[in-house]
This record gives structure tokens, C-alpha cells and sequence, in this order.
């Protein structure tokens, strides 16, 4: 009772605070802004909220807030665009929703699967937003109750969701995560500064591979490089199925499923440090093993969006938890809100619950209801912007490099991040054609730092603990949380392998001869070996152990293959490579070829800078590849060009230079 | 009370500081007209870092004030712990009066220690604002009763110490505690002093420190709870570079009364001078603005007067003490000393923190 009393009256302020023309316009506002950053792939909330940061200051804090909350509650919203329409994972929170909802737009069912992600996002927000209001008020001690060994145990529940994605050969799935989770550690450790993979004359490589790249890299790459061989749309005959109506249908069939989803993203959310990189799969790992009927799962199940979708907004509700209790950012995009509440002259900490219990619940339920704007807004578009999957793809490809480009550009505005988009778009392809489990690869990638650290820490004050006393330190590890973490770990990985081989993350995979396979598991095998003798040298324990231990595992489980492959037949799922049968060997254009027109922009931009790189390769690529008249294909380009310096005008950001900008000066954006 | 007071004190010495040095440089030089201009502030940071905050506070501030009030924007170009966008900003930058840089802390420590990937020197850069911060360590209630004044009741105790890297700022508290004789284990690998705090309120570590801004956000509201005790302030400088009181913190002893008073501990020799060097480049000198090498003197004149301008607004003790805390914000020739104080530290001091780091916590810079 105490609970309601102190929290409705403040709530009665807060709606009287939000539900006012001038606010309600300025969440409007933020809302189509958030929209049109967040359907680029890449360009996250960082990019948008930066964009209005320069206004805050000097706003009215109530319109400066709904301003604000208006553009990151609809960022993990928009990008489900790029996700399902064009595989592209468009930030780390709709990793998951690539699995299932690209499958379904190839099917044509472009419409239905975004509005069923819509749907559940909608319901996401509102449900995160409606927990919160009591739960902000109480949250504190269960906050503080997730010390190192919880969270530690939360990024283990967010790798064992590996078993479930592992693909058809589990061994396979263990070593791709671990590949992962080996990039994920190259570069500055965090904790002694030891260089992995990298030593001071490769500054690029010492700052670690970003999330972007890899994301782009690992799923988008692949993905347009073997549309782009097909020469037709992305929608198989070109024509939309099901429309945006079938997929709030199917939302409302999976409500409980939902519900259960929302409650993760909600909890997962609150925990400081983790931020949105596990919600998804987590939330994914559960849909698939909650569901009876297993077999659609990969090749184009609506509860794989379904489950994602409503756990990746009711995240940025819990995210809201250390945010505004604790002053401490839950993600990249919270830290740049922090910095701009500090311009309307609110601080984020203890204080702010206490003090302006108003302004709290006017944040969380801007956040509401700018998820239900953006929602609405986004199940509007998403019938005629699924129009896209059936354009030829040809016309789509060369932008879609531009945009990618682009994004990747924003992760450290040099021309290495074009050569790493490049060099992991390759080991994408590779991982796609040999049938690697990529989501096991990412799960890796996205998880290694935390995994890394958070053992380590714990570890670290574990042993102090126990030095002290035997008690201190097991009642440190062992507590009720960490048990029951453990307990669904367990069940999870056991469940999870069981299954695994009928779940197919990303369809069946014709096999053939055995040279190609394995020429691959030979390449990755020496890499990994490089990698441990790297490791081995390195002098400081805590930065050493976690690369050793992951190589000599993933070295462990090549080897095994190795075995495997000397005695398996040329049909074994082992010798999977979908150039040997099926869709990609049939198809009309090279592997080769096709990737080389991505190159050839890499090339140009490394000589003639981006932009000028960009107008030749668009004209090239349309005339030549697409085969368009010569008016068609300038005005395309013109178009392209144009986008990209508004974009990057907009953005305030510059290309990076190529060889010729050392010897001219020229005017921006040819800079 | 007393805060109140020394910060209309600190105000009354600035402002008279602002006078004064308006007063010398009001008539010599024209200044550029920025009208119609962008002016880019690197910031070799991500936007979530203090630097960014610092940066966000005065980018309008300076709009206004610059002639012809151009745009400012604060870019941001985090890399390699700062190291990246300083090395962009000495190679790259043009003076052309529109790119300023914003260093901190961090961008200095890996500049003194020698850091291999330093292509960077200060003394090519002009520097136009500098802004001062202090420090303040605290502990669990029930080891702060072991606290007098004097650290040797601490001496027994095996403390936790959330670090983001022995390298970086978290030196200075390190190197104190370890002088006072405590035994502090740092768990590196945060990724910022807030979750240090964090680990702190948690019971995992049982030290900690943060710097001023933070500690009256963050720590401040778990002192008033009883779940906090401050221990002491790494001080700050008087104008004869002495280390005095915080202003900030006047209640608050310093690490160099704690030091005098601890049996083992010593304000003088090696020992306290690295301390001292290093303390002086992380906190009083903590954010400078420069302008690259080749700016004239016109361009140096007009931001100097700019900043000088910001800080004499009727509003700013007001909104910068909500922001940025009460200390000093030096423009013309004090930033000048400020910034000799922050970058160059004694050959000794130096060496002895190179072998201290590599004895210590086996960090080589190499």
C-alpha cells in the first residue's frame, strides 16, 4: 500500500506532464527522428540522440526529455526493418530476429513478419513500462543483489544458447562460438592491457573489432552477396504474401509467449553491465525450447520474431533501472541520454527516484508511449516498405553496400573499418557456405568481453573471499541467484543439444566434395593455433588464461572434426558446403565476382577517398552489372551520392581519406 | 555551510583571476570573426565519458560567447584509450582557428609514461582553457571506525579495489593507498568509475574513489545513508603548488595529512614526488582545450577571451558548481602553468612509476 501511495500521485503528475500538446508534439518529433536513423542498419541510437544534443540544452525539460525518450524507444523498434527485410542485423538488439524473420521475407511474407515484430514490441515497451513503475521504487537491493558471479552466470545462460543454435554438427557450433569469442578478444585486454593479436604498429587492430563491423560482416555480407548472385527480388517470386493484419494475428495466437519474453527483457535489462547484447538470444533460446513444434525454427517461424521482438523493448524499460538509480548506463545510447539529462539539468542517481519521482515516471512512460507511436507508425509502414523485397535485387545491392559502408564508417572513422567489414564479410561467407553456425559465431563475439572479465573479476574476489574465510567466499559464489542460474544453464545446454539437430538456424545445406570443407577447418584450425601461441606469450595471467583456454578448446574440438572427417562419408553434414548443390550453386553469378564489386569499392575508397570511390562504383556497377540505360543509372547514382553527404552532413561525420586526398586539397565531402 | 561559503570564496578568486587577466590581454589583438562558421571540438573520447560531459557543458556556453557565435560541435573520435584522437589531432588538425581538442587525464598519463603508441607532444599545441578536478576516497563504514586519521588500523585488512587499469588515473589512488601501507588488490577491468562505485555499494570491493563530480552525485547520497564514510581527498594546489584542502571538500583531510600522520609514510623523497607529479597531471591540470600547432596568435586570443567571457556570465559559479564542481577553470597564462604542471613530470618520477607499474602489476610499456 505504501508502494501505491507513494507511487500514484507522482504518476498522476507524470501523465498530467506528458499528455500536454507541446510534449506529446515534441515525443512526435523524436519518434520520426528515431525512425529515420534507425532503419539505416548500423546507426544506432548513439547516432540519433548526438543528433540532438546540440538542442537540449536550454529546453524545457519536460519537451527536452520527450524529445529524447521519443528516439531511443523507437531505435530497437526501426530496426527491425533492416532485419527481416534484408538480413541485416540493424543493431545488437535484433540479432535474433534476422534467424527467422529473414526467412520470412523471402518467402514473401515480408509484411506479416514485421508487424508481428511491431506488435510485440509495442506490447514489450508497455508491459517493461507498466513493471517498471512499481519495480523503479523497489529495484535498488535487487539491483545490488547481482554482483560479479550473477552476472557471470547470465553471460554463461546467454553462451549456452549456442547448444540450441549450434546447427546440425554440434562440434561445429562449439567451435564457431569459440572463434567468436577469440575475435572478441583481440586487441587491448581489458584487464592488463596485454596486446592479443595486434601489437602497437596496428593501432586498428589494438581497439578490438565493434560490434557493427562484425554484425554487418558476419550476417549482412553474406546475405547480399548471395541475393546479389541470384539476380532476382528478395521475396522468392517477387510477390507479398500474407499482409501486415495476418502478423498482429499472429502475436495475439503467441500472447503467453509474449508475456514471457517481455518478463526476460525486462529482467535482463535491469542487470547493469549487460546490457542488450544477450537479451535476444536469450529470449530466442527460450521461444525455441518452450516450442512443441521445433522444425519451422531457422527457415521462417513467426514466434522466432515474435520472442526477440517483445524482449528487445521491454529491455530498454529495465535498462531504464541502473540508468536512473544508479547513474550508471545500461548501453551506449542510455550514456549519451545520461549526458543529455544532465543538460536539462536533471542528474541520474538515487536522487532522482527520491526527489523527482515525477520526472522518473514521465522518462518511463514517454518510453511507453513513444513505443506505442513508433509502433503504430512502423505497422503502417510496414506493408508499403515491404514493397522492397520485391525489387530486384540488383538495384538494391550497390546502396545497400553504400549504407553498410557507411555504418561501419561511424565505428572508428577509418579506412581500416572498410577493410575489417570486408575481411569479416569473407569469413562470414566461408562460415555461411561450409554451414557454421553464424549465430553461434556472434553469440561468441558479442559475449567475449563480458564473459573475459566477468570471470575474471569474480574470480579475483572469490579468492579473496576465500583466503578470508571458506564460508566468506562460498557464500559469495553460491548464492540463491547464481543456483538458480546455474540450474537453467543446465537444463538449457541438455535440452538444447537434444534438439539442436532439428533446429536448422539458417535452412539445410547440400554437401559434396570434402576438399573445400576442408581445406576451411584447416585454415581456421592454423588461425586458432597462431592465436594460442599468441596467447602463451603473453606475461599477465588475468590477460592471458581466458584466449588459452578458449583456443586449446576450440583447437580441441577441430581436431575431433578432423578425426571425424578422415572416416565420414561425402554425405556427412561435416562436408556441408552450399556450393557443392542447391541454391547457391545454381545460381547465376559467381561467389568470386559477385564480392569483387564490393572489393572494387574498397579499392577506389582506399585510392579517391569514399565519396568519389562511391560515385564511380555506383555508376559501374549500375550500368554494367544492373545493365541499366545510361540515364537511369546517373540518376540512381546521383541520388546515392547525394543521400550519403546529406546523411553524413546531418551526422557530422567526414570520410575517411584515400591516397589522393594526401595530394589535393579538396573541398568536403570529397575530403 | 561551509561549502557554501569557500565556494562563494573560490568564485570571488576566479572572477578576480577573470578580471585581472582581462585586463592584460583586453586591448593588443583583433580577433577572427567566426560568423556564419562550425567550430569542431574533438573530444578523443566516446560520448558517455566525462569528457564528453565537460565538453557538452561549455560547447553552447562557447557558442555564445565566440564572435560572431559560431556553431560548436563536440566530435567525438574514441580510441585507444584517447591515444588515437590526440595522435589525429597532431598529425591531422588544421589551424585554422575551427578545430579545438579537448584532452583529459588519460590522454596525459600514457604522454608522461612514454606509451609506445604516443605520437603526440604538448608543447606543440596552444592551450586555451584548462579545467582543474579533485579526488575523494571512501570506505565501508565499519572500516572507516579503523580510521583516525592515522591508516595503520587499515593495514590488516585485504581490500577490494575496482580498477579501470593501473595505467590509467587509477595510479594515483593506488600509489597513495600502497604508501599509507594498505593492502589493496585491484580487480581491473571495469569499464568506469561507476561501476566501480557500484561494485563498492554491492560489498564485492571495499575501497574506492571517485572524483569530485561523482563522488557529490554518486557517493555523497551514500554518506548521508550511513553506508559510506569518506576517508580523504588527494587535495589540491595553492598557487605556490602546495597541496592544501579541497576546495570542494574543505572537511575532508588530504592524502598528505594522512601520509604525515602514518607511521611509513612520507611526504618527501621518490616516493611522494611521483605520487605528487602524477597526482598534479591527473587532477588539478584533468581537461584542457588546445589549438594545434601553427594557430596564430589571433585565434589563440580569440578563444582565450572566449572561455574568459564563459566564465565571467553572471550564471556560471551556478550552473558550472551543478556540473563541473567548484574548481578552478583557468584561461591565458594560468592555463599556461596549469599546463606546464600537468605534462611534464621529473625524470625520477618517471622512471620510478614505470619500474613501480611493471614491479607491482607486470605492466610493461612496450
Amino acid at each position: 500500500m505504501d508502494l501505491l501511495a507513494t507511487a500514484l500521485p507522482a504518476l498522476s503528475e507524470a501523465f498530467a506532464l506528458i499528455l500536454q500538446p507541446r510534449q506529446i508534439m515534441f515525443l512526435i518529433l523524436g519518434v520520426l527522428l528515431g525512425l529515420s536513423v534507425g532503419v539505416f542498419p548500423g546507426l544506432g541510437g548513439i547516432a540519433g540522440l548526438s543528433l540532438v544534443l546540440p538542442f537540449i540544452f536550454g529546453m524545457e525539460p519536460v519537451a527536452g526529455l520527450a524529445l529524447m525518450v521519443g528516439l531511443i524507444a523507437v531505435i530497437p523498434t526501426s530496426d527491425t526493418f533492416a532485419s527481416v527485410l534484408m538480413g541485416i542485423p540493424g543493431s545488437s538488439a535484433s540479432q535474433a530476429t534476422v534467424l527467422d524473420g529473414f526467412p520470412l521475407a523471402k518467402k514473401g511474407e515480408a509484411a506479416r513478419a514485421l508487424s508481428a515484430a511491431f506488435a510485440s514490441s509495442l506490447f514489450g515497451g508497455l508491459l517493461g513500462a507498466t513493471v517498471l513503475t512499481f519495480f523503479i521504487l523497489i529495484a535498488r537491493p535487487l539491483v545490488l543483489a547481482f554482483g560479479l558471479p550473477e552476472m557471470l552466470m547470465i553471460t554463461v545462460l546467454g553462451l549456452s544458447m549456442v547448444a540450441v543454435l549450434a546447427g546440425r554438427v554440434p562440434l561445429k557450433g562449439v567451435a564457431a562460438a569459440c572463434l567468436g569469442l577469440m575475435l572478441g578478444t583481440i586487441g587491448e585486454a581489458a584487464a592488463g592491457g596485454s596486446l592479443r593479436m595486434s601489437t602497437y604498429d596496428t593501432p586498428y587492430l589494438m581497439d578490438g573489432f565493434k560490434l557493427v563491423i562484425v554484425g554487418l560482416g558476419i550476417f549482412a555480407i553474406p546475405e547480399i552477396v548471395a541475393l546479389l548472385r541470384q539476380d532476382r527480388a528478395i521475396a522468392r517470386d517477387a510477390t507479398l504474401g500474407s499482409g501486415w493484419f495476418d502478423g498482429v494475428r499472429d502475436w495475439f495466437a503467441n500472447i503467453w509467449l509474449s508475456i514471457r519474453c517481455s518478463i526476460i527483457g525486462v529482467i535482463v535489462g535491469v542487470i547493469p553491465g549487460l546490457g542488450g547484447s544477450v537479451v535476444d538470444w536469450i529470449a530466442y533460446g527460450h521461444t525455441v525450447q518452450s516450442a512443441k513444434d521445433k522444425t519451422g525454427f531457422g527457415s521462417g517461424d513467426i514466434r522466432g520474431v515474435i520472442g526477440p521482438e517483445s524482449s528487445n523493448n521491454a529491455k530498454e524499460g529495465g535498462g531504464l533501472v541502473p540508468t536512473l538509480i544508479f547513474g550508471i548506463p545500461g548501453s551506449g545510447s542510455m550514456a549519451v541520454f545520461i549526458g543529455g539529462m544532465a543538460l536539462l539539468g536533471y542528474d541520474a542517481g538515487p536522487q532522482l527516484i527520491s526527489n523527482d519521482l515525477d520526472i522518473t515516471y514521465t522518462i518511463v512512460w514517454s518510453l511507453a508511449l513513444a513505443n506505442v507511436v513508433g509502433a503504430g507508425l512502423c505497422i503502417a509502414l510496414s506493408g508499403p516498405i515491404a514493397k522492397l523485397t520485391t525489387i530486384r535485387f540488383t538495384l538494391l545491392a550497390p546502396f545497400l553496400f553504400m549504407m553498410i559502408s557507411f555504418a561501419a564508417f561511424q565505428s572508428r572513422q577509418s579506412l581500416g573499418d572498410l577493410l575489417a567489414l570486408f575481411g569479416i564479410g569473407l569469413l562470414g561467407i566461408l562460415l555461411r557456405r561450409f554451414d557454421w553456425s553464424r549465430p553461434a559465431f556472434l553469440i561468441g563475439f558479442v559475449l567475449a568481453d563480458q564473459a573475459e572479465n566477468y570471470s575474471n573479476m569474480a574470480h579475483q574476489i572469490a579468492s579473496s573471499k576465500f583466503r578470508r574465510s571458506f564460508e566468506a567466499g562460498f557464500d559469495y559464489i553460491a548464492t540463491p541467484i547464481t543456483l538458480v542460474l546455474l540450474a537453467i544453464i543446465v537444463v538449457s545446454v541438455v535440452v538444447g543439444i537434444r534438439q539442436a539437430k532439428q533446429i536448422l538456424p539458417e535452412g539445410a545445406v547440400e554437401t559434396g566434395a570434402k576438399r573445400a570443407p576442408l581445406i576451411f577447418l584447416l585454415c581456421v584450425t592454423a588461425y586458432l593455433c597462431v592465436a594460442w601461441y599468441d596467447a602463451f606469450t603473453i606475461r599477465m595471467m588475468g590477460d592471458k588464461i581466458f584466449p588459452l583456454t578458449v583456443s586449446s578448446v576450440a583447437i580441441a574440438c577441430c581436431v575431433a572434426m578432423l578425426v571425424q572427417m578422415m572416416r565420414a562419408e561425402e554425405t556427412s553434414p561435416l562436408f556441408a558446403d552450399r556450393e557443392a548443390g542447391g541454391e547457391d550453386a545454381n545460381a547465376p553469378h559467381g561467389l568470386w565476382g559477385t564480392l569483387a564489386w564490393f572489393a572494387m569499392l574498397l579499392v577506389l575508397s582506399a585510392l579517391m577517398g569514399f565519396i568519389l570511390a562511391l560515385a564511380v562504383f555506383l555508376v559501374m556497377f549500375l550500368r554494367v552489372r544492373a545493365g541499366l540505360s545510361w540515364g537511369r543509372t546517373l540518376f540512381l547514382s546521383a541520388l546515392g551520392i547525394g543521400f550519403m553527404c546529406l546523411m553524413a552532413g546531418v551526422l557530422n561525420r567526414d570520410f575517411p581519406p584515400g591516397l589522393l586526398q594526401g595530394y589535393a586539397d579538396l573541398p568536403w565531402p570529397l575530403t | 555551510m561551509s561549502l557554501l561559503s569557500t565556494t562563494r570564496r573560490t568564485v570571488t578568486r576566479t572572477a578576480s583571476a577573470i578580471l585581472v587577466a582581462m585586463g592584460l590581454t583586453g586591448a593588443a589583438h583583433a580577433e577572427m570573426d567566426l560568423s556564419g562558421e562550425t567550430v569542431e571540438w574533438v573530444i578523443p573520447f566516446s560520448e558517455s565519458g566525462g569528457s564528453a560531459k565537460w565538453a557538452n557543458f561549455y560547447a553552447p556556453l562557447l557558442a555564445e560567447a565566440l564572435p560572431g557565435e559560431p556553431t560548436v560541435v563536440v566530435k567525438f573520435m574514441p580510441g585507444a584509450g584517447s591515444t588515437k584522437g590526440a595522435n589525429w589531432f597532431a598529425s591531422q588538425a588544421k589551424a585554422d582557428g575551427k578545430t579545438i581538442f579537448g584532452s583529459s587525464g588519460s590522454t596525459q598519463f600514457p604522454f608522461l609514461l612514454g606509451d609506445p603508441r604516443v605520437r603526440y607532444d604538448y608543447a606543440d599545441w596552444n592551450v586555451v582553457l584548462a579545467s582543474g578536478t579533485g579526488g575523494v576516497a571512501y570506505l565501508p563504514p565499519d572500516l572507516a571506525e579503523k580510521f583516525d586519521g592515522d591508516a595503520s588500523g587499515l593495514k590488516d585488512i585485504d581490500f577490494i579495489y575496482g580498477s579501470q587499469g593501473a595505467t590509467r588515473l587509477d595510479l594515483v589512488p593506488l600509489l597513495a593507498w600502497e604508501m599509507l601501507g594498505l593492502n589493496v588488490e585491484p580487480v581491473f577491468g571495469i569499464k568506469g568509475r561507476g561501476d566501480g562505485r557500484l561494485m563498492f555499494e554491492r560489498g564485492e570491493a571495499n575501497i574506492d574513489y571517485q572524483t569530485s563530480s561523482s563522488f557529490l552525485k554518486g557517493v555523497m547520497p551514500l554518506v548521508e545513508e550511513g553506508k559510506a564514510v569518506p576517508m580523504m581527498t588527494w587535495g589540491a594546489l595553492d598557487e605556490d603548488g602546495n597541496i592544501v584542502r579541497d576546495p570542494t571538500f574543505p572537511d575532508i583531510r588530504t592524502f598528505k595529512e594522512v601520509c604525515d600522520v602514518t607511521p611509513g609514510c612520507e611526504t618527501k623523497g621518490e616516493r611522494w614526488e611521483a605520487w605528487k607529479a602524477f597526482f598534479i597531471a591527473g587532477f588539478p591540470a584533468q581537461k584542457m582545450v588546445f589549438l594545434p600547432k601553427g594557430a596564430t596568435e589571433e585565434m589563440i586570443e580569440t578563444y582565450s577571451n572566449a572561455f574568459q567571457k564563459v566564465h565571467a556570465r553572471d550564471d556560471f559559479a551556478e550552473i558550472s558548481k551543478k556540473r563541473l564542481g567548484v574548481y578552478p577553470q583557468m584561461t591565458g597564462d594560468m592555463a599556461k602553468a596549469t599546463l606546464k604542471q600537468g605534462t611534464q613530470v621529473p625524470a625520477e618520477a618517471k622512471a620510478f612509476v614505470i619500474n613501480w607499474l611493471e614491479e607491482r602489476y607486470g605492466v610493461t610499456l612496450k
